[in-house]
């Protein structure tokens, strides 16, 4: 039995394909993907993104036990609702979930995680919080609803939609939030646009969802989600790296901090034996035919693969990030092997697409 | 979901018409188009090429997956629809009009095991 979030019978009644997504029964898309995909790179658009968890991690130790859980380094944050991007690694190094940290005081932290991994993640969080004996609880916020408002009249939109917001978040730089009655209103996203990611109580997101339709920010499903985010070069848990990739080698080595030599995190260890063993590029398909994940990749350097692929509504081409040997540079002309033909593709380093315009 | 009478269908969501000449004229359903999703590529096979019953001849791409399309009955391959390869989002327009390739079946009569409309429907309840 596929879980729902609070939205959906409202994506039902919108006419929405519904698939099962981790578990969830969500709107892959309302009609067109590729619609909702230039929707957002072009004005404004929305996606139900409750099935991911909200956590509230809150104590005294609260701070040092993240420091040491994520291989990102939380001791750089400190205004309140700052946020951070990290990788939860294994002690071999491998990821076992990304995710975002926001900074609410020294002593507490709100952390959201995916959606497929939440049980694993929770359960992890809670062996180490015993092991550590840190003086710090973990609470599941399954009471909460997200909706990511994304592109260029997002904002603009969501202060239309949501009166007084305009004031609480006017100001707000990207990766910075702030709290606005119940609502968390954080200047962040997973499309390459600007825009929000406002997380509110479930009781409310229905409201709110149709002011946000009322004030013209379109429904997207998660196909359009999933293309937006391969044209911004953003990984995807489960396809660009899991348990078994390092984000060293998975293009994350800028989410792993080593500045504080003094600081032990779980897999700082295996990354420091292991290095950097492969780099993340991204590829443009010049033959026809479409990418897709897990396609051998032919470069003068010996084989790769590629992790996630599709077609980019943006480019018309397509496209994919992959992992390749050291070596391989941008510019260089590879194959990718698609149902045993060898077509011609190009190295390029992502983003392919950021804030509207093409960057390949 | 539009699935037209006059038409014959195959469980993996190809439709077929039998022309007056004989010769049958294959695409892919409105619901096996829906289900895909917006199409972005199409691999078509050549003119002269003799497929066997239920053979992957074909792939549609859609922004998500990749699909095979298969041949309804045994015969040769008259035709791919250019129109369609340079238009892929044809399909998502009007299914039954964006037919994709024609087969001169090996024996006519094997059409006739074939789903009728009703057939297809109950296929995908």
């Amino acid at each position: 039995m596929s879980q729902q979030t609070p939205l959906y019978a409202t994506h039902v009644a919108a006419g929405a394909r519904m698939v099962d997504f981790a578990g969830w029964d969500m709107p892959v898309n309302y009609g067109s993907q590729i619609e909702e995909h230039h929707a957002v790179r072009r004005d404004a658009g929305m996606f139900d993104v409750s099935h991911m968890l909200g956590l509230d991690l809150e104590g005294a130790d609260a701070k040092a036990f993240l420091r040491g859980l994520i291989a990102n380094d939380v001791a750089k944050l400190v205004e309140p609702g700052k946020a951070l991007y990290a990788c939860m690694l294994n002690e071999q190094g491998g990821v076992i979930d990304d995710l975002i940290v926001y900074f609410l005081s020294d002593t507490a932290y709100r952390i959201v995680v995916n959606a497929g991994t939440a049980d694993k993640d929770v359960a992890w969080m809670q062996q180490r919080l015993a092991a550590t004996g840190a003086a710090a609880t973990l609470s599941v916020r399954r009471d909460l609803a997200m909706i990511a408002v994304q592109g260029p009249n997002a904002r603009s939109k969501t202060w239309a939609a949501i009166p007084g917001a305009e004031a609480a978040s006017a100001a707000l730089k990207a990766f910075q939030a702030a709290t606005f009655g119940d609502i968390f209103i954080a200047r962040t996203g997973y499309t390459g646009e600007d825009g929000f990611e406002l997380t509110l109580p479930a009781s409310k997101s229905v409201s709110t969802w149709a002011a946000l339709t009322a004030a013209g920010v379109k429904p997207c499903g998660l196909g359009a989600r999933d293309t937006l985010r391969l044209e911004a070069g953003m990984a995807l848990y489960g396809n660009d790296m899991d348990e078994t990739v390092s984000p060293l080698d998975a293009g994350l080595a800028w989410t792993v901090d080593f500045k504080d030599e003094n600081r032990d995190f779980v897999g700082k260890a295996a990354l420091v034996a292991n290095g950097t063993r492969q780099q993340a590029l991204g590829l443009i398909l010049e033959d026809k035919g479409i990418l897709r994940s897990h396609q051998k990749v032919f470069t003068a350097q010996g084989e790769g693969e590629t992790s996630s692929g599709s077609f980019s509504p943006t480019l018309e081409k397509s496209i994919a990030l992959a992992r390749l040997p050291l070596g391989v540079a941008a510019g260089d002309a590879v194959e990718v092997d698609i149902r045993g033909k060898r077509l011609k593709a190009r190295v390029v380093k992502p983003p392919f697409v950021r804030n509207g315009k093409a960057l390949v | 979901m539009n699935t037209p009478n006059d038409l014959r269908y195959t469980a993996s969501h190809e439709w077929v018409r039998v022309e007056a000449d004989g010769t049958l004229t294959i695409g892919i359903t409105d619901h096996a188009q829906e289900a895909l999703g917006d199409v972005v590529f199409l691999e078509l096979p050549e003119a002269g090429r003799s497929v066997a019953k239920e053979e992957a001849i074909a792939v549609i791409e859609s922004v998500k997956a990749a699909s095979d399309i298969y041949a309804p009955v045994a015969g040769e391959i008259l035709e791919a629809n250019q129109a369609a390869l340079d238009a892929p989002e044809s399909v998502n327009a009007d299914a039954y009009a964006a037919w994709l390739f024609k087969i001169k079946p090996a024996n006519a009569a094997d059409v006739d095991g074939l789903l009728d409309a009703t057939g297809y429907q109950a296929a995908i309840g």
